[in-house]
């Protein structure tokens, strides 16, 4: 379970620990397994912390793409991009739950129950197209199989 | 080998002629100096050289190797051939841009920067015909939360300079590149608006940017409208250095001085008045005089510092909120223009005020930002810098070469040679020197030209002799060095009295509204200073105070020189601004 992000103290007793340009990407990814995500506010005190623009470090976050900027949910769907998923229009399944949760790729509901995000091949070529959800694998996907999962989680 | 007539100098062959070359310059400037031109986009002048565009390379030949080299960040070795221009150098340069247009959004007709931007002139200098490299094209919402500039992403190159111009000049970093490969961009943090970050809006980036991804954010359309509002009395003011930079709108050669022409397009514009800002620069200095003496005499809130300028205003208030007190409480000329115009002489001229739309020419994008604070509420209605009112002179295809000149509009038209300087950096400091002596030494001195603040150093430094006391002077541009100044004031190490800060590089002449000069900006820059200098020259009359049209209004209106009345018509006050 990340700890609770509101948790300022946690969060001093790790910057504290960085005083310098090069330990941006460390400080970022305790910062990252501590809390599951990079939270805005800590980026703030860490650009303090380092005495560097806040620019600067978002710069350094948004280049690696092990870093992630929202929370994921309880449920975190992973669509699958991957080559034998896209050519079974595994974009078009992506509009779909978009519309439908009314988040885009990379967001998280307002009640925090369901993330989504769009990740490279997750090895279930055979299923295409398919998607995650936590740990499960859901294969052979249709806008109507997925109107099904999804309304399973609520 | 050095030669006894060229000490301490290599010789290099560039394009088949032997030159003589100070070791330590770039093959781009020496090129230049001969008067070969090498198409470039990240090298700038007054920027760290990053080479990363790869545009400016050239053919080497050092040892009998052959290579091809960047020239923007090479050094001239005793016996390097260099040639520039070879049909090796002009494919890659070539290949360079067609890969830069496969990824550009290419509706040059409706660019802001058509005609004016580098990746359209080299792509036609050097006949790219088609872009054989189709590919994906970036499609990102165009960033328009500034109200001084329009960011549109699609149209980057990603050459750097804004960035270099934003953190290493202006140690403001706004911007910063962001995210990596095919979806990098150059953004604020959390790719938020520029309007919403810690920009100050002082356009340097303007200037930089080489193609249409960063420009004003446009009024005309505004502008327009008023001018075609039978209901509306459409006035102008003219900052100082407009006259000095909107003939190289019209491809007038740097320095030309077109006061008269400028005031003839703006009547034919349908504007009814044009006022002239030099006049409120006049009262600028009155006030910040008065308010000087009075700060040396209690010795309180020194130094004083000058407050002409809103890209440092609001530089200020974010980065040295606690050292606020320093900064006079003078409005801008800009402001006094404008809050006059809507007082006195809306009285004067028995108008409704809400019937005046004021438009500022102003050779600044921060301006845009200035009218918009709240204590300016309903004064200023819309600004439009050099460039904007070049092309609104264009758009009405008035042939401003050949204008019979016009004068400025009475009672707010004239102005003397002090006021006439505050559009280069040191300006405001040698206007409020010349008032500040006469008035300490109740005399009337004709040595009045203070040639050690003049100059384009970033820091200039000054001590002069006046009534017996020594006042020690700053003068500073870009807000890098306005930041090592306001450091040592917080520290307790500085020993001015007086402080002028201007956030632009020369001053206003160098202004993000101004033209952006293509190369040879430092010339270009010292050229506009000119012709400044000249003005101030040859008026008749050179100190603020001994301006008729100055001393009248008060004794009509203002009252005493910082007076009650003066006091809630030409200062303000100043705020900590929270910033991301
Ligand atoms: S306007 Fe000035 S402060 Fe704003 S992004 Fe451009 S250079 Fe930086
Ligand atoms: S916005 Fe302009 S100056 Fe900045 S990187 Fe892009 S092209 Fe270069
Ligand atoms: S101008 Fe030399 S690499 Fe860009």
């Amino acid at each position: 379970m990340p700890a609770d992000v509101n948790d300022l103290k946690l969060v001093e007793s790790i910057l504290k620990k960085y005083s310098r340009k090069e330990d941006t990407v460390a400080a970022l990814q305790e910062l990252q397994q501590t809390f599951g995500y990079l939270e805005r506010g800590h980026l703030e005190l860490l650009a303090k912390q380092l005495s560097l623009p806040l620019v600067h470090i978002t710069g350094v976050a948004t280049f690696y793409t092990q870093f992630k900027f929202t929370p994921k949910g309880t449920y975190h769907i992973s669509i699958c991009r991957g080559t034998a998923c896209h050519v079974k229009n595994s974009e078009t399944l992506l509009k779909h739950v978009e519309r439908k949760l009314n988040i885009k790729a990379g967001e998280i509901t307002t009640d925090k129950k369901i993330s989504l995000e769009c990740v490279n091949c997750i090895g279930a070529c055979a299923k295409a197209p398919a998607m995650m959800i936590n740990e499960k694998v859901y294969g052979n996907l249709d806008e109507k199989k997925i109107d099904m999962i999804i309304h399973s989680l609520e | 080998m050095a030669s006894p007539e060229h000490p301490q100098k290599v010789k290099i062959t560039l394009n088949d002629e032997i030159v003589w070359c100070d070791p330590n310059a770039y093959i781009i400037d020496i090129a230049r100096n001969n008067n070969i031109y090498i198409p470039h986009f990240c090298y700038h002048e007054r920027l760290e050289r990053t080479a990363n565009c790869r545009l400016c390379v050239v053919e080497i030949e050092i040892g009998g190797k052959k290579r091809i080299m960047t020239s923007c960040n090479l050094k001239p070795q005793e016996g390097m051939i260099v040639n520039t221009h070879t049909p090796k150098v002009l494919e890659a340069r070539r290949v360079n841009i067609e890969l830069l247009l496969a990824n550009h959004d290419l509706n040059c007709p409706t660019c802001a920067k058509n005609l004016h931007c580098k990746l359209q002139r080299y792509s036609g200098e050097l006949i790219v015909k088609e872009t054989p490299f189709t590919g994906k094209r970036r499609n990102v919402p165009v960033d328009e939360s500034s109200p001084s500039i329009r960011r549109d992403n699609n149209k980057c190159i990603l050459c750097g300079r804004c960035i270099k111009m934003c953190g290493d000049v202006q140690t403001v970093n706004a911007i910063q590149q962001q995210f990596r490969g095919f979806e990098t961009l150059v953004s604020c943090a959390f790719n938020e608006g520029l309007g919403e970050s810690s920009c100050v809006n002082c356009g340097q980036c303007v200037i930089a940017c080489p193609t249409g991804a960063l420009t004003e954010r446009s009024d005309i359309p505004h502008v327009i409208d008023a001018l075609n509002d039978p209901h509306k009395i459409v006035i102008a003011q003219t900052a100082p250095s407009i006259r000095a930079t909107l003939g190289e709108c019209f491809g007038m050669n740097p320095g030309t001085n077109v006061t008269g022409k400028m005031v003839a397009a703006l009547k034919k514009l349908g504007f009814e008045k044009v006022f002239d800002t030099d006049l409120a620069a006049d009262i600028t200095i009155v006030e910040e005089a008065s308010e000087f003496i009075k700060r040396l005499n209690a010795n309180e809130n020194l130094p004083m510092i000058t407050t002409c300028c809103p890209a440092w205003i609001k530089f200020g208030e974010q980065f040295f909120y606690d050292e606020l007190s320093h900064m006079s409480t003078c409005r801008s000329p800009q402001a006094i223009m404008a809050s006059l115009i809507k007082t006195y002489y809306a009285e004067k001229a028995d108008l409704d005020p809400q019937r005046i739309v004021l438009v500022d020419i102003m050779p600044c994008t921060a301006k845009k930002f200035e009218i918009l604070r709240p204590e300016f509420a309903g004064e200023a209605d819309y600004v439009l810098t050099t460039v904007e009112l070049g092309k609104l002179i264009k758009e009405m295809n008035i042939d401003f070469e050949h204008l019979e000149p016009a004068r400025f509009d009475n009672p707010l038209g004239e102005s003397t040679g002090a006021g006439a300087i505050f559009g280069h950096t040191g300006g405001v400091m040698e206007a409020a020197l010349r008032t500040v002596a006469d008035w300490l030494e109740n005399k009337n001195f004709k040595h009045i030209d203070y040639q050690a603040i003049r100059g384009m150093e970033t820091l200039k430094e000054a001590t002069v002799h006046i009534d017996g006391m020594e006042i020690n002077l700053a003068v500073v541009h870009t807000l890098g060095e306005a930041r090592k100044l306001m450091e040592q004031i917080r520290s307790g190490t500085c020993k001015y009295h007086f402080i002028e800060i201007m956030a632009c590089y020369g001053g206003c002449i160098g202004g993000g509204g101004q033209p952006a000069p293509t190369e040879r900006f430092d010339e270009v820059l010292k050229k506009r200073v000119q012709a400044l200098i000249t003005e101030d020259l040859h008026k008749e009359i050179r100190k603020s105070h001994k301006n008729p049209a100055v001393n009248k209004l008060y004794d009509e209106y203002l009252g005493d020189i910082g007076g009650e009345r003066a006091h809630k018509l030409l200062h303000t006050s100043y705020q900590r601004r929270e910033f991301k």
